[in-house]
Formats: structure tokens, C-alpha cells, sequence
């Protein structure tokens, strides 16, 4: 499965705004120059990013995106004119306000000076370009502990053919397996775990252990030796509560539902309506585009299974398809009755 | 060095009550930078700007607003916002308990740590038995004006409480079924499970270091020191073009990587 190379076209690059800070962010100007994300299909939401699966000497070519969006409603602010407020920077010393020319980075050191540091600077250390996910082995799914995951992709594959795609879909499947692998995607390394689910691949970005405290380092007591009797209480407790249903009624954002209707009720009484200009905003095609992995999975591995969803989680998409597609229209879709979404 | 817990509470498990202190699982080891004004590289400060005068607005005259249709908001007030939020608590609810395997990992969020505040034995047996056989109990809580629904689970004797995302939150995806056509063969199959086979190995996070954060680190101590640092960059690799011949090269490879060991 040669890596062909692919029409150039911009990756997602710069509408990202939510991102760490640090040296990642200075390299994401320079990153998304030289590189590029390109859906081999051409058609469908752009991808977030584009890249090779290696294992062995095998390459599969797979395009990333997100696996999860945002549900809350954002609280925006609004000036006494009714207008979207701006954020703007200003020199703390003398009020002057500040253009993305006069401002520099700089790391603090704990005696409260200042290294400033520049793009170039920073791209010197950065990572090597490659688009390599090395996935180097493979472990059972339960040796992942949770408190690792960080953030999931959808692979969706890439390149003229999609058989080593699905061989290794298929493979980890049947096996039980989770790969685990390293990448690196605009200047920054990733650890990624990749699960086989349903014929298709995901991706979840993972914390480094210097990013866990441990119990250790809390400082929590030693795990004792414990007795079956001392064991007895809890067990029984958590039996009582054993069930197969995950109850994703109690998983919903109920919060968002309450802010959307208590705003809904306020505009169909006319108060605190407040009509302004051109939002600058883009989040709606963003949403968009993240509603379509879909399209962009049949297009390229054809029709969805007639099978049984595998998962709790992809029962409640399935049946919530409908509401969501409202969602890609405005916003309306949050009001959506509970019974939907069983 | 021993960390301070975010909050106390007490875990309720059916009749059960332990109380914990909870702590933040995550630490922040990213390489933060501050803005500078470049002239006389002192902190810059951000403030909300009218785009219509150009002026700061004070933070006293800034509304809240929810945008319902493009361009079209509606504005609420301080005691509308107040009364949308959760009643507060100092109870971790544990409504059910499902097998680990019920939540798969698109709808972990964030890790927390519970210790125990009082209760060893109650907090260990719990962790104890919820890690034995592998269940997860799915809690609800209120901290800090916010609603919460979590993972909670046993790892390595302790007990983590994650954050869970809401159902919204995860894309609708559902299974697709291989082609005809496009099957692998049986043998590319064979192949691809003993590759799978020779990689195989135990899971051992600390193998693993963000090494570019480290040479950030470097960069900013040496420049510091007023040095200048340079470091190589390695070579990437050239795949091939046969399903089948990278499959049996792997496996080459692999057996042979394994007999010398890792």
C-alpha cells in the first residue's frame, strides 16, 4: 500500500483554536505551510489530519477526525451596544494596545524572568516531519487504564486501496488486540492507542506518564492486604447495582438542554432578543463537517453493516442520527425530546 | 511531595458510604509560554473590545448571551444563569455498575484520583473489587456549580473517578461492513494475525517520554544561559507496494527482532 501522494489541500489547520499552549502552538504557522491534509477521495469534510499507519513493513493510509464534539451551548459576551465583544491584548505596563507584531513569547523562569523565545527558534527542536503513526505493538484492549485517554479519532481510509485498512480492522477485531503507537502531528508527539471496532479504526490520543500524578505522589496511603470479609460490604454493594444496561438517558447534557429552552422560552416572549451582525464564528461548519464522517466512511468502505451496533454508545448515535442531522442545520436540535434518544 | 485534594465528599454506593478526598489525576507538563510586549517584554493583559468604538468594555457592563440562530442571540441575566445551576452537594452517587467494557474510550474525559478520608478499609476494598472483576460504576456528582456524570474504577488498588462526556458529545458512527471484493484473502489474514502475534507485548507507559517537550526545555535553558543548540533530525521511512510482501517481510523481521530481543 504505497503512500501515493495526494492533492495538496489545507488541512484544518487554522480553524482549530482550541489547542494547548506551549511550543506546540508557535509551531503551528510554520507547520501549516509546509504540510498538507488531503482526503484521497476528494470529496467530504476535510480531514484533521492525514497520516500512515505503519506496522511491519505494512502502510495503511488513514485521514483523522475528531471522534467527539463539544454539546455546550457557549455563553458569548455581549457590550452595551449589543455587540459580540472582542478580545484584545494590551501592554500591562502602559495600556497600550497591542497588534500580533508587538507580542513575543516568552518562557518565565520561577525567579519570575523572562527567556523570549521565536518561531524559528522553536522549530529548530521541533519534531522531525513525519506522517508516520508507528504503530509498534500490540496489548490486550484492558491493559489501557482510562485514566490514559486523552482524545479520540475516527480513521477513515485513505489512498486507492482500503485492503490493508481492513485487514488490520479486521485482524485486531478477531484478536482483541489495541495497538499501540506514536505520531506526530503539528509539531507535537502523540503516544495513540487504535482500536478495531465494528470494521473500522480509532485512534485515542494519550497522556504521557509525567502528565499523571500516581498515588505515590499524592501521597495516598499503601494498598493494604485485604481480607475476604473486608472485601464482603463492597462487593455486595456494587452486585446490588450490577445491570447490562448503561443507562445513556443519565449520560445526556442536561444542562445545555435547560439553557437552550430557558433561551428558546425568552425569544418566544420577545425579551432580551438581540439581533446582531454578521457572527464571526465558524463553529457551524465545523459541526458540519464532523457530522459527515459518515458519508465520508461509506463513500469509502461502502454501505453501513445491517449488523447490530457493537457498542452502547453507537446504538444511542444510531438512534440519535436523525436528531443530529437537525443539529448540522441550527440549533434548535438541543430541544429534541428524551425519547429520541433512546 | 504530596498534593492537596480539590474536594471531599462521600462516595455513596447503594447502602455504602466512604468518604474520599478527590484529586486531579492530570499534571500540566506542557511548556508553557506568557505574551510579552516586545519593547519592554513586560505580561500583556487581555480585555473585551466593542469592534463598533474600539473601547474595553468594563467587565461590569459585559452580558452573557446564548446564540440560538445566526446573528440572533438571546442575553441572560446573572439570576437566570444562578438558577440553571446544580444544587450543590458533597455526594458521589454511584446509580449503577456495568461491565468495563460497556463505555469504550471515546467517552473518557478526565482522571481523578479519590483517596481515602477516613474509611481505609471501605475506599481499598472497593478499588479491590471493582478492579477483580473488571466493572465500572457510573456516578453522578455536583463540584464546584457543575454537573457531573463519571467512570469509577479500580486501578492498580486505587480508585479513579473519570470524567465521562455527555451522549451528545460522541459523533454518531456506526459499524460498516467490508465490501466484497475488497476482503483480504485468507493468507494475507494468517499473515496479519502472526504479525500481530510477534508484536505483541505488555503495555508499559513509562517506555514512552514526550521527547520534544524535554528539548524545548533544553532550548529554553541554554538560551537562558545565552548558548545556542542545534539538534538532528532523523530520517523517515519509504513503504512498499504489496500487501503480501510487506506482510512477509514484517514477519522477517519481527522473528528476528524477537529471537535477539527487544
Amino acid at each position: 500500500m504505497a503512500a501515493k501522494k495526494r492533492t495538496t489541500r489545507r488541512s484544518a489547520e487554522g480553524k482549530r483554536s482550541r489547542r494547548t499552549t506551549g511550543a506546540a502552538t508557535a509551531q503551528r504557522a510554520s507547520d501549516g505551510e509546509s504540510e498538507s491534509a488531503a482526503p484521497a477521495h476528494g470529496g467530504g469534510p476535510r480531514a484533521f489530519w492525514s497520516g500512515t499507519i505503519t506496522f511491519g513493513l505494512v502502510s495503511v493510509p488513514v485521514d483523522l477526525y475528531p471522534a467527539v464534539r463539544s454539546s455546550r451551548t457557549p455563553l458569548r459576551m455581549l457590550g452595551p451596544n449589543d455587540q459580540l465583544l472582542q478580545r484584545r491584548y494590551y501592554c500591562s505596563a502602559d495600556d497600550e494596545a497591542l497588534t500580533n507584531d508587538d507580542i513575543v513569547r516568552g518562557y518565565e523562569w520561577p525567579d519570575g524572568s523572562f527567556t523570549v523565545v521565536n518561531d524559528e527558534e522553536l522549530e529548530s527542536v521541533a519534531p522531525r516531519k513525519s506522517r508516520d503513526i508507528d504503530l509498534q505493538r500490540f496489548v490486550s484492549r484492558d491493559e489501557i487504564p482510562p485514566k490514559m485517554l486523552q482524545r479520540p479519532y475516527v480513521l477513515a481510509p485513505a489512498g486507492e486501496s482500503t485492503k490493508a485498512y481492513h485487514l488490520l480492522a479486521q485482524t485486531m477485531e478477531q484478536t482483541g488486540r489495541a495497538g499501540i503507537a506514536t505520531f506526530i502531528m503539528r509539531g507535537r508527539e502523540y503516544l495513540a492507542a487504535i482500536f478495531a471496532e465494528g470494521g473500522l479504526l480509532r485512534a485515542t490520543t494519550m497522556r504521557f506518564v509525567d502528565e499523571l500524578r500516581t498515588p505515590e505522589s499524592i501521597g495516598l496511603p499503601a494498598v493494604p492486604k485485604l481480607t475476604g470479609a473486608q472485601r464482603k460490604d463492597a462487593e455486595a454493594a456494587l452486585t446490588e447495582l450490577k445491570t447490562d444496561d448503561l443507562d445513556l438517558e443519565a449520560l445526556e447534557d442536561d444542562y445545555t438542554r435547560a439553557l437552550l429552552e430557558l433561551a428558546e422560552a425568552k425569544r418566544a416572549a420577545g425579551r432580551d432578543v438581540v439581533e446582531v451582525e454578521e457572527d464571526m464564528s465558524n463553529e457551524e461548519s465545523e459541526t458540519a463537517d464532523i457530522i459527515d464522517i459518515m458519508s465520508v466512511l461509506k463513500q469509502r468502505l461502502g454501505p453501513a453493516s445491517a449488523a447490530a451496533p457493537h457498542t452502547a454508545s453507537e446504538k444511542t448515535a444510531r438512534a440519535r442520527k436523525d436528531a443530529t442531522a437537525v443539529a448540522a442545520a441550527g440549533r434548535g436540535s438541543q430541544k429534541r425530546s428524551r425519547k429520541t434518544a433512546r | 511531595m504530596t498534593t492537596r485534594a480539590m474536594w471531599k465528599a462521600d462516595l455513596n454506593v447503594g447502602e455504602l458510604r466512604v468518604p474520599v478526598k478527590l484529586y486531579a489525576a492530570v499534571q500540566d507538563a506542557n511548556v508553557h509560554f506568557r505574551l510579552l510586549h516586545s519593547k519592554d517584554n513586560t505580561p500583556v493583559k487581555q480585555q473585551m473590545v466593542d469592534p463598533s468604538t474600539q473601547e474595553p468594555v468594563a467587565p461590569e457592563a459585559i452580558t452573557r448571551a446564548v446564540q440560538l440562530d445566526r446573528g440572533v442571540f438571546v442575553r441572560l441575566t446573572k439570576e437566570e444563569q444562578a438558577a440553571l445551576e446544580p444544587k450543590p452537594s458533597r455526594a458521589i452517587t454511584v446509580e449503577r455498575v456495568v461491565a468495563a467494557e460497556k463505555l469504550d474510550e471515546r467517552w473518557f474525559d478526565r482522571p481523578y484520583y479519590l483517596g481515602p478520608d477516613g474509611d481505609d478499609e471501605g475506599y481499598f476494598a472497593l478499588a479491590d473489587t471493582l478492579e477483580q472483576k473488571g466493572w465500572i460504576g457510573i456516578a453522578h456528582w455536583v463540584m464546584r456549580n457543575k454537573s457531573y456524570a463519571g467512570a469509577l474504577y479500580g486501578n492498580e488498588g486505587y480508585l479513579l473517578l473519570d470524567t465521562l462526556r455527555n451522549a451528545q458529545e460522541i459523533v454518531a458512527i456506526d459499524a460498516v461492513r467490508t465490501p466484497p471484493g475488497r476482503s483480504p484473502d485468507p493468507r494475507e489474514i494468517k499473515l496479519a494475525e502472526t504479525l500481530i502475534g510477534t508484536l505483541e507485548d505488555k503495555f508499559d507507559p513509562d517506555a514512552y517520554h514526550d521527547e520534544h517537550r524535554e528539548k524545548v526545555l533544553g532550548l529554553l535553558e541554554a538560551k537562558a544561559k545565552g548558548k545556542v543548540v542545534r539538534f538532528p533530525k532523523a530520517a523517515g521511512r519509504k513503504p512498499s507496494d504489496s500487501l503480501l510482501k510487506d506482510l512477509q517481510a514484517s514477519l522477517k523481521v519481527g522473528r528476528r527482532s524477537a529471537t535477539h530481543g527487544r
